[in-house]
């Protein structure tokens, strides 16, 4: 199972990635898009959003099914990503490139309660058997 | 291939009879069309031969067993249809005055108090026109309820994980938030979960029993407690009524508003396409709120009730009363049944979905929640044969194509890994399921020997493996002609 050390996870299956700019981006993991299937739809948050920490803010949809994304942290939404929102199958290719939005983090101490690499394997692993 | 790719220039419907010109009557010579429309151009013969060609590709209930989960495909006795369209019925003016259809009224408040003595219910509208209407009117009504109390904090609706996914849909609609409840192991709604949820922000809480899951919610009078006692409202989803007709009441349960798929368990076919009716029961307290019209009896007379009758009604959802022709087969299904042969439909889908159940299990098949009884549907999990064989639960479903039944649901509900959701009904005899479990055994020793056949299935239906993938992304939906002159 890929799963990134430099990255930060949540228990609903998004990643996280502190940007030189103080920004995070916001993807889904390896293991959320191979129990998806093909990714054939994406919504982003729109820039200028407010999110909380918690809040459905995106919708993923394979042929099998639809899930709602998650805001991993609170913050404003300062970017989306238009190419994966028109490549869906990019999120298949390559989870860990394919970021789907950036928040500028309100509260940045709230990323230290995000999972480690460690927490998420194990978590990711239980959800498997 | 498509009707208008028999298309040829100047073919019409009347053959060698001679061709009457169109009479455009009184239209203004500026609102005629210049050129025709763009409009296949076919015999009366080839219009039949393509649209019978096309029904023999299909699968149906009339056809093949149907074990599409959540959908109860049942079969429907031809006699609801041929009632239903007495031609007193059909060619009645649904706004023909009340005096002269009292006939029709005098079924439809009749179907009114059946759907309310079945469903413990104290009052019942028969207005919404579809599931999702019923559901759109039943949480409007929750609504309507709390802002007739001056109660504006409560925002939220509570929906189990495993609800249909129009249950979350409905309440978002009627301008509610939606906060998702977990499931336990056992497939119960998780009541420390909901206890932690329910409070003063609740309006109400959406649940289907029998859940997707196939199983009786066990903890129901504990919910219906823990939600009235913050002063939210229960709605009780019929997706599901089926295995439980004639046996428990949703009202008995302490619903106060409840919708039933009349397309689904009494005699219209569900997932043709529609139409499809929902009406919708309240207890007293929301009586007030129910849709219009509702039909009203009092000295053997029959009529509408409007406005003026039930001035806090949220309303109207249609032109008229309902889907007329659904409305009417499930009235003369119901007469048919009778309140014992409601106590049969339970007994028997539940008893062809346990019969199912512990076949399949016998023959190999891992089962969802193997410790609890089936309602009327039940779940099996491919999860090992994935890791396995690499064979998924699309692959199966697939090959069932080819062994001459149509797949159980899949991929739903979303919280069992590959899973199939199947619900035989009461319909299909002994002989019928056993084929079934024959065929998936076959399946079974085929994923083990030879997965890539499976992989590749469907192998002999009239098209092969589709593209699911390339159709979302690229959807075409619109037939172009090639080289068109007009």
């Amino acid at each position: 199972m890929m799963i990134p050390e430099n990255l930060k996870y949540t228990r609903s299956h998004e990643w996280v990635k502190t940007e030189a700019d103080g920004t995070v981006s916001v993807g889904v993991t390896f293991h959320a898009q191979e129990q998806l299937g093909d990714v054939v739809f994406i919504q982003n948050p729109e820039v200028g959003r407010q999110v909380k920490r918690g809040e459905e803010c995106g919708v993923i949809e394979s042929v099998k099914a639809a899930a709602d994304i998650y805001a991993p942290l609170s913050g404003e939404v300062v970017a989306a990503n238009q190419e994966v929102a028109d490549k869906p199958e990019r999120v298949n290719q390559d989870p860990y490139a394919a970021w789907m939005f950036r928040i500028k983090p309100d509260r940045p101490a709230e990323l230290a309660a995000l999972l480690d690499a460690a927490a998420y394997q194990k978590l990711a692993e239980s959800e498997k058997h | 291939m498509l009707i208008f790719e028999r298309s040829r220039p100047g073919r019409r419907n009347s053959g060698q009879m001679p061709a009457a010109p169109g009479a455009a009557g009184a239209i203004p010579e500026r609102y005629l069309r210049t050129k025709p429309p763009l409009l296949p151009e076919a015999s009366e013969l080839d219009v039949v031969r393509h649209y019978t060609g096309l029904s023999h590709k299909n699968y149906s209930i009339d056809t093949h067993f149907y074990p599409l989960g959540s959908c109860t495909m049942k079969y429907n006795p031809r006699a609801s249809n041929a009632l239903a369209m007495l031609p007193q019925f059909l060619a009645r003016h649904p706004a023909a005055p009340d005096d002269t259809g009292q006939g029709f009224l005098a079924c439809l408040f009749e179907l009114q108090e059946m759907l309310r003595a079945m469903s413990g219910m104290a009052q019942v509208s028969l207005a919404p026109m579809a599931g999702a209407q019923g559901e759109f009117a039943g949480v409007a009504m929750i609504r309507a309820y709390h802002d007739s109390r001056g109660d504006a904090a409560r925002r939220e609706i509570l929906v189990p994980d495993a609800a249909h996914g129009t249950n979350p849909a409905s309440a978002v609609m009627c301008g509610y938030a939606v906060r998702e409840i977990a499931t336990d192991t056992d497939g119960n709604v998780d009541t420390a979960a909901l206890k932690v949820a329910v409070g003063p922000r609740t309006a109400g809480l959406m649940l289907t029993n029998p859940s997707t899951l196939g199983v009786f919610e066990r903890h129901i009078l504990e919910i219906e407690k823990a939600v009235h006692a913050a002063g939210g409202l229960l709605y009780y989803d019929g997706a599901n009524l089926n295995a439980i007709l004639g046996k428990v009441k949703p009202g008995d349960m302490g619903f106060d508003v409840i919708h039933i798929n009349l397309h689904k368990t009494f005699s219209t076919p569900h997932g043709g396409g529609g139409p499809g009716a929902g009406p919708v029961g309240v207890n007293d307290r929301l009586a007030p709120f129910l849709p219009l019209p509702l039909v009203a009896e009092s000295k053997g007379e029959y009529r509408l009730l409007s406005e003026a009758d039930r001035p806090l009604s949220i309303g109207r959802l249609g032109a008229q009363l309902g889907n007329a022709g659904v409305l009417l087969r499930a009235y003369v299904y119901m007469r048919m049944l009778g309140a014992e042969g409601m106590k049969r439909v339970a007994e028997f889908s539940t008893l062809n979905a346990n019969y199912l159940m512990a076949e399949l299990r016998k023959a190999g098949f891992e089962i969802a929640f193997p410790l609890r009884r089936a309602s009327h549907e039940f779940i099996v999990t491919l999860k090992r044969l994935k890791e396995e064989n690499g064979v998924t639960a699309l692959d199966v479903a697939k090959r069932l194509l080819d062994k001459g039944f149509h797949a159980p649901t899949t991929y739903f509900p979303l919280l069992v890994p590959e899973c199939l959701l199947i619900e035989p009904t009461e319909t299909e005899s002994k002989q019928t399921l056993d084929a079934f479990v024959a065929a998936m055994k076959e399946i079974l020793g085929e994923a083990r020997s030879v997965p890539q056949l499976l992989k590749t299935a469907p192998h002999a239906t009239p098209v092969r493996r589709l593209d699911e993938v390339r159709a979302a992304r690229e959807p075409d939906l619109t037939w172009k002609p090639v080289n068109s002159e007009r």
